[in-house]
């Protein structure tokens, strides 16, 4: 893919740039708000009108737009499970740019300085830099002492960290990205306790004194009735 | 159902309709009064797929779940929070108390923690055992049956455990522990810490055929559209309108004071319609104040009149005084021994499965009152902030170096995912005059109304509790080879005891009382000053208890319903 489509892509799939879409594109407005709300997720009205706020501006232009799509393949690798334009990763960092305004100096003073840095040693933009020396430029501020507070890190360090963080909360929040870390949850069922196997694993078992205490789920459905001392008789 | 003006008059106007209006709704439409609730936010039913939160993954959120509009996450089901645009409240000196509204119909009851305990027999005499603060005037005994009541019709999993101080009820049976939950237990018994099944309002078992049964998706604070969870829109106000109770709901309304006539006594309330931005009033023979402990004194202290000139309800001076809320400290650890561990889906229900009650006598410390040891951690779903600083933890295993890119980072994430656990403390604290809420002199809300101003210290009590909380705390995750994620806070940060109001169960502004000098209502939440004003939420409170609020207002409020239906029956109205 040149340039020039992953830009396309991007920007298509992206959901901060409403109005891009209908100046550069020719997309109608009422296409544009369609996709927009496939976010359902039970607003109330001033916070519909909130977002919508959000999705109707643009932060990142789409050269910073592609460089964070850069960066961020460089962080999470496409793999069997997906890949971070699946988990929408870029549009994630423009939200929050929107949402959380104190990101947006430290986001974009980053990309100011590794397009500096990269013109500096390969007189190129990061993103035209060969991916031997991207990796160059990023083995210096990729790495920290845990030990220590990332606030004492110089720009470059701290910043990276922001854009690894958004980057793997992108990914693991995704659909793809919670398949991947085995997440499975969220969904109706019936909990009867921690698996046997696991339970074993750590040399672990149910209390005996507590064993029948637990819900018996084969009589879940069954209405509850107590007696006068408030012994369960159902 | 949302009438704007009336020229009726109402038997009852119930002002909030979280646990107290709620539970007064139901008991006084169903003896067949009619009944005005009126409620400051919309309507909201936790089944409306508009409004429904609950089974949404992370992305559905455009910001994955972020706590920007709601603090607790998109998610969460409480409209409101610390801070309401164009409704401020104000603090004295170097008080820095927080509140936290909902404004919704159910109130906070929509997204709580469930955890539903009785106060028990020496939670209702605490002076009469160490000489601070006061005796309820009511016994557990005279609560006793209500909480009975409450156990059946709402719905409360638990056991029978016999502990004097921590009653048994009508219980449904507990889900199992957790994998972290049963590292909790061993680790607290090494130091002789009760742990026990919790005892949440949900319903893990068939209540009645209104209501489903729990499909573990861990979502309470979501609130449940099959309505497996105690809210009150859901369990009390819903049902009460089945039955064919009749019940106008007044939404987005806010009470601005009661009304009075020319004996003094209520005559209904003035509310202001939000939608309009204008002022409307309700004619009413009986008023229930249900706004939550701090509203309800704010519109007490509102309501002045010829008759009432300090505010109604207020001669003792003490309406907002004795403000208070739970203490709280917390302790978050890793778990060497669960990287890299199995996934499977370990939802349960929306909260902690065991937990740990008040456990050692306080004569043997050197501060007043318990706290019980609330767990989380697990296989929790991913939302915004999963995955940062993935690999911090490996200081834990002397590696100095983090961060990085590339594949490892994925193999990072999955190792520490679900190896933490937390253990929050939540507290008694003692009831002060001194700590209390008032009018801000110099200060209105959008709408006009006044607003209130906080006072309030914690006292060397709660301090040393909390250092209590951190010491324990230390000792278990100690012992069940966990690592703290961070320092012990020391002395000069109150060894991480919590803000007033952070635990959000501000109780105690209208203290409950047989003495009109020094209490506001009597033994049935009755103003002892005006003969038809009652508040049922957590204002009455003497003490607090280590306990949650929610299960003793839902009792209270039950029985002095049950007391104004008998008044209405002897026309005492």
């Amino acid at each position: 893919m040149n340039r020039r489509d992953s830009i396309k892509t991007l920007t298509f799939a992206s959901i901060g740039a409403g109005l891009l879409l209908e100046g550069c594109y020719g997309i109608s407005r009422e296409k544009i708000k369609r996709s927009l709300t496939r976010y359902e997720y039970g607003r109330t009205p001033e916070e519909k009108l909130y977002d919508d706020k959000l999705f109707a501006q643009k932060f990142f232009s789409n050269d910073e737009l592609f460089t964070f799509d850069k960066l961020c393949n460089i962080i999470l690798p496409p793999n069997e499970f997906g890949s971070i334009r699946d988990a929408e990763v870029v549009q994630l960092i423009e939200f929050m740019a929107k949402d959380i305004p104190s990101y947006q100096d430290p986001l974009r003073e980053g990309l100011v300085w590794i397009d500096s840095e990269s013109k500096k040693r390969f007189d190129n933009l990061f993103v035209d830099c060969k991916v031997s020396q991207q990796k160059e430029i990023l083995d210096e501020i990729a790495y920290y002492d845990p030990n220590k507070s990332i606030d004492d890190y110089p720009k470059p360090v701290q910043w990276f960290n922001l854009v690894r963080n958004l980057t793997m909360t992108g990914y693991f929040t995704s659909e793809v990205g919670i398949k991947e870390l085995g997440y499975k949850g969220n969904f109706p069922n019936v909990w009867d306790g921690v698996p046997q196997d696991v339970l074993d694993q750590y040399g672990l078992e149910y209390d005996k004194d507590w064993i029948d205490k637990f819900i018996d789920q084969s009589k879940r459905n069954i209405t509850a009735e107590w007696d006068n001392d408030g012994n369960l008789i159902t | 159902m949302q009438i704007k003006n009336t020229a009726k008059e109402y038997d009852v106007i119930i002002v909030g309709s979280g646990a107290g209006g709620g539970m007064a709704t139901k008991i006084l439409s169903e003896a067949g009064l009619s009944v005005a609730v009126v409620e400051a936010g919309p309507y909201y039913d936790p089944a409306n797929p508009e409004q429904m939160t609950q089974l949404k993954p992370a992305y559905h959120s455009p910001r994955r779940g972020a706590g920007t509009t709601r603090f607790f996450g998109d998610y969460d089901q409480a409209y409101g929070g610390w801070d309401i645009d164009g409704e401020p409240y104000s603090q004295s000196g170097d008080t820095d108390f927080r509140w936290f509204r909902s404004r919704m119909l159910g109130g906070r009851t929509n997204h709580w923690g469930r955890i539903s305990l009785r106060f028990g027999p020496d939670d209702f005499k605490k002076k009469s055992i160490d000489g601070l603060g006061e005796d309820w005037p009511i016994s557990y005994n005279d609560i006793k049956p209500y909480y009975d009541k409450v156990d059946k019709l709402i719905g409360v999993f638990g056991t029978k455990e016999n502990i004097y101080n921590e009653p048994d009820g009508f219980f449904l049976p507990p889900p199992k522990p957790r994998l972290h939950e049963l590292f909790y237990v061993n680790a607290a018994r090494k130091s002789n810490v009760k742990v026990m099944p919790s005892r949440l309002s949900v319903l893990t078992k068939r209540l009645n055929n209104e209501r489903g049964v729990c499909f573990y998706c861990n979502g309470c604070a979501r609130s449940c559209n099959v309505y497996a969870d105690f809210s009150s829109g859901s369990c009390l106000i819903f049902p009460a309108q089945k039955s064919g109770g009749q019940i106008d709901l007044y939404v987005n309304s806010m009470v601005r004071t009661v009304t009075t006539n020319n004996e003094g006594k209520a005559s209904g309330v003035s509310f202001i319609d939000k939608d309009e931005n204008k002022e409307y009033k309700l004619k009413g023979k009986v008023v229930v104040l249900a706004a939550s402990a701090c509203s309800s004194a704010r519109i007490l202290l509102n309501s002045k009149s010829k008759q009432h000139p300090n505010g109604l309800g207020n001669s003792s001076d003490l309406v907002g005084r004795y403000l208070h809320d739970s203490t709280g400290g917390d302790m978050m650890a890793f778990i060497p021994q669960l990287i890299n561990r199995k996934t499977y889906n370990e939802d349960g229900v929306g909260g902690m499965h065991v937990y740990s009650p008040w456990w050692l006598d306080n004569k043997n410390l050197d501060f007043a009152r318990g706290y019980h040891i609330e767990v989380w951690g697990g296989l929790g779903a991913p939302s915004y902030g999963t995955g940062f600083n993935v690999n911090s933890f490996n200081k834990f295993f002397g590696i100095n170096k983090a961060g990085g890119y590339g594949k490892s980072l994925r193999d990072d994430m999955k190792k520490y995912y679900g190896s933490t656990i937390g253990l929050s403390g939540r507290g008694e604290s003692i009831a002060q005059k001194s700590n209390y809420c008032e009018i801000d002199p110099n200060k209105v809300d959008k709408y006009g109304v006044p607003v209130l101003r906080f006072n309030y210290n914690w006292t060397d009590n709660e301090i040393k509790q909390a250092k209590h909380m951190q010491d324990t705390f230390e000792e278990i995750i100690h012992n069940m080879g966990a690592i703290p994620l961070w320092g012990k806070p020391g002395k000069d940060a109150n060894y991480g005891l919590t803000k007033p109001g952070q635990i959000i169960h501000e109780v105690g502004t209208t203290r409950m009382g047989s003495n009109p000098k020094n209490s506001v209502v009597n033994e049935y939440e009755r103003l002892h000053d005006v003969s038809n004003v009652y508040v049922v939420d957590a204002g009455p409170f003497v003490s607090q208890a280590d306990k949650n609020p929610t299960w003793t207002i839902l009792a209270l409020a039950m029985r002095s319903s049950e007391k104004i239906v008998e008044e209405f029956k002897k026309q005492n109205f």
